[in-house]
C-alpha cells in the first residue's frame, strides 16, 4: 500500500521535476488549487523572531534519546514534520503544546514566550492522532468544551460550537457520540475543537494515519482545504510523504531527533539527502564526487549526469529509470551500464521491483511481463543500465 | 463416550418437533445432509457431553464441594427461617431501628469515602510523587488489617484521649467514640480503600490522554478533571462505591470496638444479630435474611459488571 502512495508521489514528483516523461495521469497529486489564491507559499518563510509566527528549537532529552529539532513558521504556513517512527516528531508536537517540558531550548509564537506556560493557557489546538474526542459528550459538546474552558457561558460556547460544525459540514451530526461518527467525521470534530479556541498554533498529530484508504483520499482533500483558510501558524506530523506532499507548504524531515532536510515538497523529494527520504520518495540516491558530467561515488563505479557540477554531490535516479538485460547489451546509447545481481523481487503497485546488488546497488521497476521475459530470480545476474538524461545530480 | 452419547440426544431433542423432523430422519442420505438445524446440534447433546466428560475428576469434585460450601449455609438459613413468624419478627421497632441506622451509616460512610477516596485514587494514580508506593500501602492496609485492631487504632487516634480526639473534645466538644457519628467514622475506615482500590484501578485503565486534550482545549487539571475524567470513570467510581457500601453495611469489628453497641445509636444491623443470636435466636435469623436479601439485591445490581466478565 505504501508502495502505491510512493509510486503516486513520485509520480507527481517526476511531473515536477519533468524528469520524465514516461508517466503521467490524472492522480491526485498536489495540484496547488485553492491554497494559489493565498499567496506566495513556495518561498519568504523565513520568520524573524520577534515578530508573527512560530519560533522554536525544542529540545527534548529523555533517556537515550535527544530532540533537537529549530522551527521556523509564518502564520498561514502549514508545515510537516515527516519522518519515520521513532524519530521524535511526536515529541517535537508534545513539546510544543506544553504536554511534554522543554529541557532546552525555546518556544515563542507571535512574539510571546511559551515554554514556561502550562498548556491550558497556550494558544494552541491540537488534532489528536486518534482524535480523542470525549466519549461521553455529543460532536457539538465536545466542540463547545474550549470556548467553555475559555470563559464563554454555555449557551455561548455551544452557539459557537454550532457555527463550527457547520462550517465544516457537520451541522447534521452535532448531537452525535463520538462512537457514532465514522473516521472522517471524528477527525472533523477534532479539528472543529482545535480551531474553536482560536488558536495560534494548530498542531496535528497524523492527522489521517486512524482512516482507512478510501475515506483517507478525501479527508485529505477537505482537510487540505481547511488548512488553507487557516490563517495562523499549523504544524503536522506524519510518516507518511503523500500526506506530508499534500498538505504542507514546506516539509521538515526528522530522523533520529534531529532535522535533516527541509524545503518544499518538490524541493524535497527532487533533492532527498538521506536515505530515509530517498526511499520515501522512491528515488536510487547516490553521493560522490563530481567533476563535469561524470560523479565517481565514494564505493562503486562513475555515474554520467547531465547537469556540470565539481565538488561533492548527490545523484539521484528513480527506479522506474532502470532498464534491465540479461546479457550484456551491445549498442546501448547508456553509458551509465554495470552488472548486478538480482538480491530479490517484490511487487509494488502494479509493478515489480527488483532489488539489485552488485557494482551498484539500485532498486529498479519493471512490468510484470518485462520480468517474466528477463526470467528473474533471486541470484540471478544482470546488466543494468540509465539514461544520464534520467539522473539528477545537484550539489551536497 | 462421546460419539454414541450424543446420538441419542439428538434424536431425543428432534422427536417433539413433530412430523416434519421425522421425516428428515427419514433416509440415511437426507439425515446426512439434513440433520437438524445446526444451533440446535450445538445446544444438544455434544455441548453438554463434553462438559460432562472433560472435566478431570480431581477438579470437579474439589470445585462441586466449593459450591456446596459456599451456597450450603445460606440455604441452611433460608431452611431454618422461621417463616411464620417472620412478618412479626421483621415489623419489631428494634429491626427497623437497626436496620434504618445500618443503612444510613453505611450510606453516610459510603458518603464520605467517595467525597476524599476518589482524589486520593486520582492523587495515586496520576501524580508521580516520590514515596507513592508506601501511601498506596499504607492507604490500603486497612483492607488487610482485623477491623478490631482497626477499631483499637481509631480510638488511640480519635477517643476521648486520643491523640486527635482530646483535641476535638477540648476546643470543640466533639467526641466521636460511642456516637453514631463513630459508626460513620469506623465504617468509613474500614471500606474506603475498597473504594480507593476500584477508582484507582479504574484511572489507570482511563486513558490519560483525554487529560492532555483538555488541557490543550484550556482546561485546568481540576476543570479536566471534573469535565472529562469523572464522567468516563463513573463506573467504576459507581462499583467502587457499591463495594465500599456493602464492606460498610457489614462492618463489625471495628464498630463494636469504637463506637460500641447502644440500640438506636450505634447498633447496627450486625451488632443486632449478634446479640439477637444469644438471646433470640429467631430474631437473629430473620435479621440475617434482611441483610442476606440486601446483599443479593447489590449483587444484582453489579451483576452486569462483575458476572458478566466470564
Amino acid at each position: 500500500m505504501s508502495g502505491m502512495w510512493e509510486s503516486r508521489m513520485r509520480e507527481s514528483v517526476m511531473r515536477e521535476a519533468r524528469m520524465s516523461g514516461r508517466r503521467g495521469g490524472a492522480h491526485e497529486g498536489p495540484a496547488r488549487g485553492p491554497r494559489g489564491l493565498r499567496g506566495p507559499r513556495d518561498h519568504d518563510v523565513h520568520v524573524d523572531s520577534g515578530t508573527a509566527g512560530l519560533d522554536a528549537r525544542l529540545v527534548v532529552e529523555r533517556g537515550g534519546f535527544r530532540l533537537d529539532v529549530a522551527l521556523a513558521v509564518a502564520p498561514g504556513e502549514v508545515v510537516a514534520l515527516l519522518g519515520p517512527n521513532g524519530a521524535g516528531k511526536t515529541t517535537a508536537l508534545r513539546a510544543l503544546a506544553g504536554l511534554t517540558p522543554l529541557t532546552g531550548g525555546h518556544l515563542r509564537l507571535d512574539g510571546t514566550d511559551l515554554d514556561r506556560r502550562p498548556p491550558e493557557s497556550r494558544p494552541v489546538g491540537v488534532v489528536f492522532q486518534d482524535y480523542l474526542l470525549f466519549p461521553h459528550l455529543t460532536a457539538l459538546d465536545n466542540v463547545a468544551f474550549g470556548p467553555r474552558c475559555h470563559g464563554a457561558t454555555k449557551a455561548e460556547a455551544r452557539a459557537q460550537a454550532a457555527a463550527w460544525l457547520d462550517r465544516l459540514g457537520l451541522a447534521d451530526h452535532a448531537g452525535a457520540r463520538p462512537r457514532r461518527l465514522s473516521g472522517g467525521q471524528a477527525q472533523r470534530v477534532a479539528l472543529a475543537r482545535a480551531l474553536a479556541t482560536h488558536p495560534r498554533l494548530l498542531l496535528l498529530d497524523e492527522p489521517l494515519a486512524a482512516l482507512d484508504a478510501r475515506t483517507r483520499l478525501e479527508v485529505r482533500a477537505r482537510l487540505r482545504r481547511h488548512l488553507a483558510d487557516f490563517e495562523a501558524v499549523a504544524v503536522l506530523v506524519t510518516h507518511d510523504p503523500l500526506d506530508a506532499m499534500v498538505l504542507a507548504d514546506r516539509l521538515v524531515v526528522v530522523e533520529q531527533g534531529r532535522v535533516v532536510q527541509e524545503g518544499t515538497p518538490s524541493d524535497i523529494a527532487r533533492h532527498p539527502r538521506t536515505d530515509y527520504i530517498a526511499q520515501l520518495v522512491g528515488l536510487n540516491l547516490y553521493r560522490g564526487e563530481a567533476d563535469g558530467h561524470t560523479v565517481r561515488l565514494a564505493e562503486g563505479p562513475a555515474l554520467t549526469t547531465t547537469e556540470q557540477l565539481s565538488g561533492p554531490v548527490f545523484v539521484a535516479f528513480p527506479p522506474g529509470a532502470v532498464t534491465l538485460h540479461r546479457t550484456r547489451p551491445t549498442g546501448s546509447s547508456a553509458r551509465n551500464l554495470w552488472r548486478c545481481e538480482v538480491n530479490g523481487l517484490e511487487t509494488h503497485g502494479d509493478q515489480i521491483r527488483a532489488d539489485l546488488t552488485g557494482e551498484l546497488p539500485l532498486a529498479a521497476d519493471l512490468t510484470t511481463v518485462a520480468a517474466t521475459e528477463l526470467d528473474l530470480h533471486p541470484g540471478a545476474e544482470v546488466w543494468a543500465t540509465v539514461k544520464a538524461t534520467q539522473t539528477h545530480a545537484y550539489p551536497v | 463416550m462421546t460419539g454414541p452419547n450424543d446420538r441419542p440426544g439428538d434424536t431425543a431433542d428432534r422427536i417433539p418437533d413433530g412430523p416434519r423432523s421425522r421425516r428428515v430422519r427419514g433416509g440415511p442420505r437426507s439425515r446426512r445432509v439434513r440433520g437438524g438445524p445446526p444451533s440446535r446440534r450445538l445446544r444438544g447433546g455434544p455441548r453438554a457431553g463434553r462438559v460432562r466428560t472433560g472435566v478431570p475428576l480431581a477438579l470437579l469434585l474439589p470445585a462441586l464441594l466449593g459450591v456446596a460450601f459456599l451456597t450450603f449455609p445460606l440455604i441452611a438459613l433460608l431452611v431454618r427461617t422461621p417463616w411464620q413468624s417472620l412478618p412479626e419478627q421483621l415489623t419489631s421497632a428494634a429491626v427497623w431501628q437497626a436496620l434504618r441506622l445500618s443503612l444510613l451509616c453505611a450510606t453516610a460512610a459510603t458518603a464520605v469515602s467517595l467525597v476524599i477516596g476518589v482524589p486520593l485514587a486520582w492523587l495515586l494514580a496520576r501524580v508521580d510523587f516520590p514515596g507513592r508506593g508506601v501511601v498506596r500501602a499504607l492507604v490500603t492496609l486497612p483492607l488487610v488489617l482485623p477491623p478490631v485492631v482497626g477499631g483499637v487504632a481509631l480510638l488511640m487516634a480519635l477517643g476521648r484521649n486520643g491523640i486527635v480526639g482530646q483535641w476535638l473534645d477540648a476546643w470543640f466538644g466533639i467526641t466521636l467514640p460511642f456516637t453514631t457519628a463513630g459508626v460513620v467514622v469506623a465504617e468509613a475506615f474500614v471500606a474506603m480503600p475498597f473504594l480507593v482500590i476500584s477508582v484507582e484501578g479504574t484511572l489507570r485503565a482511563a486513558d490519560p490522554r483525554y487529560e492532555e486534550a483538555a488541557a490543550t482545549l484550556g482546561a485546568s487539571r481540576f476543570t479536566a478533571f471534573r469535565r472529562v475524567t469523572l464522567p468516563l470513570i463513573a463506573p467504576g467510581i459507581a462499583a467502587g462505591a457499591v463495594l465500599a457500601w456493602a464492606r460498610a453495611l457489614g462492618e463489625f469489628g471495628a464498630t463494636i470496638t469504637f463506637a460500641g453497641n447502644f440500640p438506636g445509636r450505634t447498633q447496627t444491623m450486625p451488632l443486632a444479630v449478634y446479640l439477637a443470636l444469644q438471646s433470640d435466636p429467631e430474631a437473629a435469623i430473620a435479621l440475617s435474611l434482611v441483610l442476606l436479601a440486601v446483599s443479593i439485591a447489590v449483587l444484582a445490581g453489579l451483576r452486569d459488571r462483575w458476572m458478566s466478565a466470564g
